[in-house]
């Protein structure tokens, strides 16, 4: 393969064509901020916060998603670069619950001096926002930050939603959709500020399209989808990562080998998920082996830790 | 697969996703093997085209550009009218079949008799739609040819994988990238048990049991004299029971009374056994019948060792939990019983095992743990340390001087279902699995599953009519060996005269006490797939 030469932030780089603006500066050790882009998802360009200047190009570009060419110069630190991104975080957690993002993206917001604070105290949790006609708004007052938030839907023993915490990265939908399981349970609804992720006209999930893979849940990066298991956990004020190990296995069901890595607390299995970076899986699982572990566990007679009671309350509720 | 000498599917999954062609034969993997359908799906949509036949229109089946309904138990007919209308249209790989095959003419003049009219009279697959998969197979430059259960759980179930070989032979699709045979595993570690010498003519590493030199060899390591024979599949095991040649059992994590075909007859064969030890993670239908029963670890979360995928793919299992109570690993409780038994085997660990296989198995030999680890799984053979692994086999049949003898076409002919339709018995019950469920439902009836259905009847809804049954309506359904009740859901995927019923609710509705125990005498694999029921309305 034909290896392209590039310049990033002054600093001389090669990769292989076809490769991302992405990938050519974690090359040379320039990480860049994203939240819509995941290795085994095909880049969306939604959410914009991975945005470079690229010399000669009159727009930042999306760097997850601009192949690179030869002799490209690309700036990804430049005043231009990080207006746009400490605005996109703003506008973004302004309006979203983000305190379950990863430590890396705290660090990113807090590096751009990124401030969702300064548009006001968050306006209350709305009831119709899964009903709401596009473009019939009041006109704010500017007293307090217009978000997202609404009330959490439980809908069955396994999955949580909570779109309270959702910036719209489209990654589940990908996954749902063509990237991987290919069920197209859930699309993008809405326009605007109105858009939302929902299955058609909202109907359960338990209705829904949803096969239960759990992959929307895998590829989430802001705790809008999670397991049930971790939201009755963390509701119980039990949830401890600190005390979780993760131990790497193989699926028990059937012959495809799919690795797994068990989060394990006080000698339960409290999540599944399997490693993106794996040929087999590219991270994804199916309903078995994401939620299939539970006989190794019985919540029934066996029910003795803390964490047994929670969940086994939670189930009969 | 022993007909090219090792009995493994021949292709990596990635192969999938750059095919030109893809035909699922018996297979159902968006249901049964979801990680799979992933790969298949990115060879959808990267332009290859895909045949399902399936005699169920299923979930598969609906991202097919054909679908092809054939009649359960006509899949000879099917492939050897495929082969005769390849040789037919002269787009048989004749370079290929000269240089690498043995016995082409015997398999053209008995392909003969299956033309197209009397395959479609047979598998009620239209003449055209079988001219146009021969053309299309034997046209593609690469071709994946899949298939589970759907093909080996009949009687003749070793023949029917046969006639797909022949036809891989026949258009030489398998040994090269993308072009393979795709038997994908139904278990997690079958492939692996049976890589371990799991079998009843087989040490370690495919080596034969009536082969002196390979006895030898592990009477060596062993320090002790070895059966020279053939040991028992687990159909004829139970004949065996019946005649009384078998009068104690020790069953390791297994449940034939819920799991065998006509279960009635199991479970009377296991309830007259003299002994019975089962060694379980659960207290199964088949351990609660048991004299002793050892309660084990979890395999795959509470032991070390690894397990065997079905492209090959040795992978490391490990510990993430504590086993409860007095639960121990299968190779402890193993080890304890021969100690118990007078001889001194120690306490070895699943690491120490590993590499007493590996210096018996030289397919496994460069597959230390510390690789097994960096190379995220290795796939056999892997002869040496610095052996990569080989992603897919067979490539011997491109070499231009071959390594060993060409591979022999098998023909084979059409046999009927044991259990034949009649006017007491009008439809063809078929069974198999469901996304969310296992086999007898041991494992994953653990999980509360949104989309389970439970032990349900499906039919196709002209039939449900003519009975005027409702869907959920509880019905009689009768075989010639048993009658049980379930309720009915409406499938439109099913043609009428045809019925499907999952094998994971043994408890709610028990399949198998319906199904019939004619096996195929190579492989000892049931019938399951052909079951001739009646179903009647419960009038109260």
């Amino acid at each position: 393969m034909n290896e392209v030469a590039l310049n990033i932030d002054g600093v001389a780089a090669s990769v292989p064509e076809g490769s991302t603006i992405l990938e050519a500066c974690r090359s040379v050790d320039k990480p860049q901020p994203t939240l819509c882009y995941l290795e085994n998802l095909t880049p969306v360009n939604a959410c914009r916060v991975c945005v470079v200047e690229v010399e000669n190009n009159r727009l930042l570009v999306p760097s997850c998603s601009r192949p690179v060419e030869e002799g490209m110069v690309v700036n990804t630190d430049t005043e231009r670069v990080r207006h746009s991104r400490k605005m996109v975080f703003e506008f973004v957690a302004s309006s979203v619950q983000m305190d379950l993002v990863d430590e890396e993206t705290r660090e990113w917001m807090d590096y751009y001096g990124a401030d969702p604070s300064r548009y006001g105290n968050p306006a209350a949790s709305s009831l119709d926002r899964d009903s709401r006609h596009p473009g019939h708004h009041p006109i704010p007052d500017g007293s307090e930050a217009a978000n997202v938030h609404q009330p959490i839907k439980v809908d069955n023993d396994l999955y949580v939603r909570d779109y309270s915490r959702c910036i719209l990265c489209y990654k589940c939908v990908e996954a749902c959709g063509e990237d991987a399981q290919n069920s197209f349970a859930i699309a993008v609804s809405g326009r605007g500020f109105d858009a939302r992720i929902s299955t058609e006209f909202d109907t359960p999930l338990t209705n829904s399209a949803c096969v239960f893979c759990g992959n929307c849940i895998g590829v989430c990066p802001t705790g809008a989808l999670m397991f049930r298991s971790e939201y009755e956990m963390r509701k119980a004020e039990i949830w401890d990562e600190d005390e979780q190990s993760v131990t790497r296995t193989i699926c028990s069901y059937c012959a495809v080998g799919c690795n797994l890595d068990l989060h394990v607390q006080d000698n339960r299995i409290v999540k599944v998920t399997s490693p993106i970076d794996h040929s087999i899986t590219d991270g994804h699982l199916c309903i078995k082996g994401r939620f299939g572990y539970e006989y190794v566990q019985d919540l029934g007679e066996m029910a003795s830790t803390p964490i047994d009671i929670v969940l086994a309350r939670a189930r009969t509720t | 697969m022993a007909v090219l000498g090792a009995g493994g599917g021949t292709s990596s999954y990635e192969e999938i996703e750059s095919t030109e062609l893809i035909i699922l034969w018996g297979s159902n993997p968006r249901e049964a093997h979801p990680i799979f359908f992933h790969h298949l799906m990115k060879g959808v949509r990267n332009g290859a085209e895909m045949y399902t036949i399936d005699p169920r229109r299923t979930t598969s089946a609906q991202w097919a550009d054909t679908w092809m309904g054939l009649n359960v138990g006509s899949d000879i007919v099917l492939a050897n009218a495929v082969g005769r209308e390849i040789i037919a249209q002269d787009l048989h790989n004749k370079e290929f079949i000269s240089h690498s095959t043995s016995g082409f003419e015997t398999y053209a003049a008995r392909v003969q008799p299956y033309t197209l009219e009397y395959a479609r009279e047979i598998t009620g697959i239209p003449a055209e739609a079988i001219r146009q998969l021969a053309y299309d197979y034997a046209t593609a430059k690469t071709a994946q040819l899949c298939w589970v259960l759907g093909i080996t759980e009949h009687h003749n179930g070793t023949d029917n994988v046969l006639a797909l070989i022949d036809l891989a032979l026949l258009t030489g699709h398998v040994g090269r990238f993308g072009s393979g045979l795709v038997p994908i595993r139904g278990q997690n570690n079958v492939q692996g048990g049976g890589d371990m010498g799991g079998l009843p003519n087989k040490y370690p590493g495919y080596q034969d049991v009536e082969d002196p030199a390979s006895r030898c060899k592990f009477e060596e390591a062993w320090g002790c004299e070895l059966n020279p024979v053939d040991g028992r599949h687990i159909s004829l095991m139970f004949d065996a029971m019946e005649e009384g040649t078998i009068r104690g059992l020790y069953v390791v994590g297994e449940n034939p009374a819920q799991s065998e075909a006509d279960a009635d007859r199991i479970r009377k064969l296991l309830a007259n056994l003299e002994f019975m030890v089962a060694q379980d993670i659960f207290l199964t239908k088949t351990a609660a019948m048991a004299d002793v029963v050892f309660p084990a670890a979890v395999g795959w979360a509470e032991s070390e060792g690894t397990a065997t995928s079905s492209d090959r793919r040795v992978q490391r299992i490990r510990a993430a939990l504590q086993p409860p109570g007095e639960a121990k690993h299968d190779h402890e409780i193993i080890a304890m019983l021969a100690n118990a038994m007078g001889h001194d085997w120690g306490s070895p660990s699943a690491f120490e095992i590993w590499e007493e296989l590996r210096s018996l198995s030289p397919m496994h030999y460069g597959m230390t743990y510390e690789r097994l680890e960096e190379l995220g799984g290795i796939q056999w053979p892997c002869p040496d340390l610095d052996h990569p692994g080989t992603p897919f086999l067979h490539s011997w049949l491109w070499e231009d001087t071959l390594p060993r003898e060409p591979a022999p076409f098998k023909p084979v002919d059409y046999a009927p279902p044991i259990d034949p339709l009649s006017e007491d018995y009008p439809i063809r019950l078929t069974t198999g699995r469901r996304l969310d469920s296992y086999n007898t439902g041991v494992q994953s009836g653990g999980y509360q599953s949104p989309i389970r259905h439970g032990g349900v009847l499906d039919m196709a809804p002209a039939d449900a009519a003519r009975l005027s049954v409702g869907e959920g309506e509880v019905v009689r359904i009768a075989s010639r060996r048993a009658s049980i009740e379930a309720p009915v859901r409406f499938d439109s995927a099913l043609r009428p005269g045809l019925a499907f019923m999952s094998v994971h609710h043994p408890d709610d509705a028990d399949v198998n006490r319906l199904t019939i125990d004619a096996w195929d005498p190579q492989a000892g694999t049931a019938e399951f797939k052909a079951t001739a029921i009646r179903v009647d309305k419960i009038t109260v």
